[in-house]
């Protein structure tokens, strides 16, 4: 296949998976109504109790809203990221990966090309929350909307290498809710998605730490900081690092047949 | 004069899925046989002789635990990208996705082969021309009967132009007249297109007198020829029967 016939078919497996997240209403809607409930509702209750000191990117004193935006931007993309491994898992078992699997693609190129096409349809979901959060006064710079898009596309790789290595160690979809318990909240707690890292530090050294290590609070780091047209370089470092590792990780776990093959050995259907 | 690379060559395959309870520790077995350009092969054998393994090896879905399986002579283990190009598939398991119409489904699978809009457009119009689903090219699969569906498959298939086309019990969950179109769309193909065709089943009414048998049995082919070799091989007045007395049990 040719240069262009890659591009081709890495653009007929992103706009494949645009116009499924388009055609299921109900994840949209409830990709954009979680992040919101956080922000109007918990951020709200939780302005008074917890105050921000002023910390870089910040030059000022900000509210309790406009600190957990990138956190919520980042747990949009973690749920995203999650659910693009769990509807590779749907495909694998309802036979769609299959005509993945016999076209003359890499397998490589594959999971890279579903990684992308997951991480378009993330970050769009962030964009439609961060209008919405706009039209209730909760902004970032204006030219952060911009300048957050590297930093969006490369969480939503990293936190979608994440869930690709899960898809390729789970079996069955049912084992993927648990999964997802035991991965996306211990994630977003233990992050300076919420709360900033010094506070952790008062309470726990220990949870501070393990906060510190955390790929997903560089991510949340360095969309903060995008947002206000700036690099936080260690956290780049963690994301690229945390991307490559990862999605090295399920290049060598993904097995193609996983799913496939009968469920009792010697059991083929035919 | 050079021997005619065959369109599927098949040569010393074996797979297991690890040992069984009753010992047995292949689901195939030393599988060999050929597929002529142009030729329809059905690949004949009762639930669990093994059909869908072999296909699944054939497709590059499980790898070959030995031998070789080679597509217009691209072998599948060492160039499975040339391999794949020249083959389609028709799984046994329905693979559309239901919320996408018909032409987008399509427009996936040609963008997948990395073919350009300009030279996949009007193929997907000639292929829903020809298998009657012009009309249909806009609703969206989920709306399909399984008669429709089956079909939207097989242009699937042939969308990159195919050299052979390999399907595996497609005609599962389809009323007769359904059953009878899609054979005989196939057949057209292999006469009209010089596709070979393999095609996995246990239904002798969809194999005709001019198509070459491959029966299987437990995981071993047990003969090879045309309908009439097969017959006289068995010494039996028809297909069923030569069957029946090859692998020594009811097919039913």
């Amino acid at each position: 296949m040719t240069a262009m016939g890659y591009v081709r078919a890495l653009q007929a497996v992103v706009w494949r998976e645009v116009l499924r997240f388009v055609h299921q209403r109900e994840r949209f809607v409830s990709a954009l109504v979680r992040p919101l409930v956080w922000l109007l509702v918990f951020a709200a209750g939780f302005r008074a109790a917890l105050g921000v000191s002023v910390q870089p990117p910040y030059e000022t004193y900000i509210t309790y809203e406009t600190y957990i935006l990138p956190g919520l931007c980042a747990m949009v993309l973690l749920f995203n990221g999650m659910q693009s491994s769990l509807s590779m898992v749907y495909d694998r078992e309802m036979g769609s990966m299959r005509l993945l699997l016999v076209s003359p693609l890499p397998r490589e190129f594959l999971l890279t090309a579903k990684l992308l096409a997951g991480t378009a349809v993330g970050v769009m979901q962030v964009y439609a929350f961060l209008v919405i959060a706009a039209a209730f006064g909760i902004v970032a710079e204006p030219w952060g909307y911009v300048t957050v898009l590297p930093a969006l596309v490369l969480a939503g790789l990293m936190l979608g290498a994440v869930g690709m290595l899960l898809s390729s160690t789970i079996k069955q979809l049912e084992n993927f809710a648990g999964v997802m318990n035991f991965v996306i909240f211990p994630a977003f707690f233990l992050s300076s998605a919420l709360y900033p890292l010094w506070k952790m530090r008062e309470s726990s050294e220990l949870l501070w730490q393990i906060c510190a290590l955390n790929p997903f609070t560089h991510a949340v780091e360095l969309i903060r900081f995008a947002l206000y047209g700036q690099v936080d370089w260690v956290s780049l470092a963690w994301v690229l690092g945390a991307l490559v590792l990862f999605l090295g990780a399920s290049f060598l776990a993904y097995n193609p047949a996983r799913g496939l093959m009968p469920k009792k050995a010697g059991a083929g259907e035919g | 004069m050079t021997e005619a690379v065959p369109a599927l060559g098949v040569s010393g395959v074996s797979f297991g899925y690890g040992r069984r309870a009753d010992g047995a520790a292949f689901a195939i077995r030393d599988i060999d046989f050929q597929v002529g350009e142009g030729e329809f092969t059905a690949l004949l054998g009762v639930n669990g002789a093994g059909k869908t393994t072999l296909l699944a090896v054939i497709t590059r879905l499980f790898d070959a635990g030995s031998g070789s399986v080679k597509v217009c002579g691209f072998d599948m283990g060492k160039q499975p990208r040339d391999a794949l190009a020249r083959m389609g598939v028709v799984f046994q398991q329905a693979t559309l996705d239901l919320d996408l119409t018909v032409r987008q489904n399509l427009s996936y699978a040609a963008g997948l082969r990395g073919l350009a809009k300009a030279d996949y457009a009007p193929r997907i119009d000639m292929l829903l021309h020809r298998f009657a689903l012009a009309e249909r090219a806009g609703d969206k699969v989920r709306s399909l009967n399984g008669g429709h569906r089956r079909r939207v498959e097989l242009a699937r298939a042939l969308l990159h132009r195919p050299r052979l086309l390999v399907l595996d019990e497609p005609t599962v969950g389809l009323d007769v007249p359904s059953r009878r179109a899609l054979v005989e769309h196939v057949h057209a193909l292999c006469r009209e297109e010089g596709v070979a065709v393999l095609w996995a089943t246990h239904l002798f009414d969809e194999i005709l007198p001019e198509d070459r048998v491959v029966v299987l049995d437990r995981g071993r082919v047990v003969a090879t020829g045309s309908v009439p070799e097969i017959k006289a091989r068995a010494d039996a007045p028809s297909l069923d029967r030569a069957f029946h007395a090859l692998v020594g049990r009811n097919a039913a």
